[in-house]
């Protein structure tokens, strides 16, 4: 057992408790209010808009996975990238326009606006199921970043007691998040991304100059690469130049599409605090790009491992006294709680608005609402450590692969509804339909890999799978649509009008 | 669109977002070991700018339409 380590941890993991119970004070509002619990009030101003979308999209689950990764594929890792370069010129076209219909008419969920748009509750239940099913294995494999650390720190035991640190840490979680609602990740942000820069600020300044300076690492590294049973580089050719752009540009845009993600930009205050978002959100990219490199840097330390989740936690016990280990540590866990709050919430919504109320009690309150909700949020934390308890690991991670294919199958109606109504309500749900069935069996083929390579004619094209299966739902839109109108059959009542997506002027709303 | 006869002339700036698609999206324009600058083969560096690019290109669409 590491005590200097375990010790500064558990110090800072009780700072974040103190936050998280007093985020509901915080702001004071009334919180038996769904519009308050679950999306504090839309009132957010871009700067904590700014750590509670950071803290949403950049999880304990990237900072294990994504050196991991780096460490075992090399370059293929860094598609992380681009992706995070792209998606956020798509948030600052897109997001604006799903916040400001969504604030005119009440609308909390994805589901609520494909509700209202298309007038169609069959494809708003895909839509909310859709985002439930992603949402869950997310939240399992955040207790896996809590779970890795706890490891490295050498709290063992065997039984009941091999899980308890987790159990208790995920209960002082959904404790405060049952309590304070998107208050607490919002706040509890604010500590993780500092911890998190600290972090990543002296990991560059002291790793590579005791590793012999960047251009030894990366040499290290690509002969251990070149030399692995399974043969990689840290450089990119040819060959992997289809799965790294369509990796970047399918993850960039099922990004946006995932609940916690639209949470985090429906609780803003106006649009033009999402804007502001768009344009210094790509911070964390270069934190990300770096974050990467740890997977060269392990390679380079010297860092054997055949489990890829300890990659970072073992090179960050090789090269740091434990005291700055066990602060590194705090900072992936408090990683792993922020966007599983968040996730949580989401889901939570997405239950109450599009499932509670609209199949099993249509007559409840909002103050039924706020209750069903905060409930479902310890429902959903239970669920996960339940799978991560019990489930043998490689499920949770399979299923979060699967959930990234799933949540871009709702691109059509959520994104492509926002700028046009031409679509018929039952060719998108058809169309989902039939880019769940393709993307799930693409992958599974695969033995759960993201890549499907597509034979077409002579040539083979490996391309993320969710690509493919969001190609194959758009074609079926389009061409049911066609059909469907042709025989004019009913479109239903669109409850927005053209003006709620308006873009509004700085100044107006939310400067 | 539907506001576009609304607020036709600001819009026009968003083409701008076009250009880090392509920067990023296209390997071969960056897939390559040299120039190293830092120690950072050249695909690591150039993405690295792209990161700095796209903000810049986000704070200019910004300050032009609002």
């Amino acid at each position: 057992m590491n005590w200097s380590a375990f010790i500064v941890f558990v110090i800072l993991f009780a700072l974040v408790t103190v936050v998280g119970f007093w985020a509901a004070r915080w702001r004071k509002a009334d919180l038996t209010l769904l519009e308050e619990w679950g999306l504090a009030g839309r009132r957010f101003g871009s700067f904590i808009t700014w750590f509670l979308i950071g803290g949403d999209l950049y999880t304990a689950y990237t900072f294990i996975a994504v050196p991991g990764l780096v460490y075992g594929a090399g370059v293929t890792g860094f598609f992380a990238v681009p992706y995070t370069i792209v998606v956020f010129p798509i948030m600052f076209v897109v997001m604006p326009r799903l916040w400001s219909v969504c604030q005119a008419n009440g609308y909390v969920t994805p589901a609520d606006f494909v509700r209202g748009r298309f007038d169609s509750r069959g494809l708003s239940l895909a839509i909310a199921i859709t985002g439930i099913l992603a949402t869950l294995p997310y939240i399992a494999l955040q207790l896996l970043g809590i779970q890795v650390v706890l490891e490295a720190m050498g709290v063992t035991g065997t039984g009941i007691m091999h899980d308890l640190p987790l159990i208790i840490a995920f209960g002082i979680l959904a404790a405060y998040t049952y309590t304070s609602g998107l208050r607490a990740p919002a706040t509890t942000a604010v500590i993780k991304d500092t911890l998190i820069y600290i972090t990543v600020i002296v990991a560059l300044i002291v790793i590579p100059a005791r590793l012999g300076g960047f251009g030894h690492i990366f040499a290290v590294a690509n002969t251990h690469l070149l030399a692995a049973p399974k043969p990689a580089s840290i450089f990119l050719g040819p060959k992997g130049y289809w799965a790294f752009s369509t990796l970047a540009l399918g993850s960039a845009f099922a990004l946006l599409m995932y609940p916690h993600a639209i949470t985090g930009v429906l609780a803003s205050k106006g649009q033009t605090a999402i804007k502001r978002n768009a344009v210094f959100l790509p911070l964390y990219s270069i934190l990300l790009l770096f974050i990467a490199m740890f997977g060269y840097f392990a390679l380079a330390a010297g860092i054997h491992t055949k489990v890829s989740s300890l990659v970072v936690p073992l090179l960050l016990l090789k090269e740091f006294p434990s005291w700055f280990a066990g602060f590194a540590f705090a900072a992936i866990a408090i990683g792993a709680l922020v966007p599983a709050s968040i996730m949580s919430i989401a889901a939570s919504n997405l239950w109450t608005r599009n499932i509670y109320k609209e199949y099993v009690n249509p007559t409840a309150t909002t103050a039924d609402e706020s209750r069903v909700a905060k409930l479902v949020s310890l429902v959903v934390k239970l669920g996960a450590v339940i799978f991560v308890v019990a489930l043998p690991l490689v499920y949770a991670i399979n299923l979060q692969l699967l959930g990234g294919i799933w949540i871009l199958q709702t691109l059509p109606a959520v994104m492509l509804g926002l700028y046009t109504r031409w679509f018929h309500r039952s060719a998108l749900l058809i169309g989902w339909l039939v880019g769940m069935v393709i993307g799930t069996v693409m992958a599974a083929s695969q033995g759960f890999v993201s890549i499907f390579p597509l034979q077409l004619g002579g040539l083979v094209l490996p391309v993320y799978a969710a690509v493919w299966a969001t190609l194959a739902n758009l074609l079926v839109s389009v061409v049911l649509t066609w059909i469907f109108n042709a025989v004019k059959m009913a479109r239903g009542v669109d409850a927005t009008t053209p003006a709620q997506y308006q873009d509004v002027a700085a100044g107006s709303i939310g400067a | 669109m539907d506001d576009k006869s609304l607020r036709p002339r600001s819009k026009q700036w968003y083409w701008l977002f076009l250009l880090p698609f392509i920067g990023t999206l296209w390997p071969p324009f960056y897939a390559h070991e040299r120039p190293i600058v830092a120690g950072f083969p050249f695909l690591y560096w150039y993405l690295l700018v792209w990161v700095l690019l796209v903000g810049i290109i986000s704070a200019i669409v910004f300050a032009i339409t609002g």
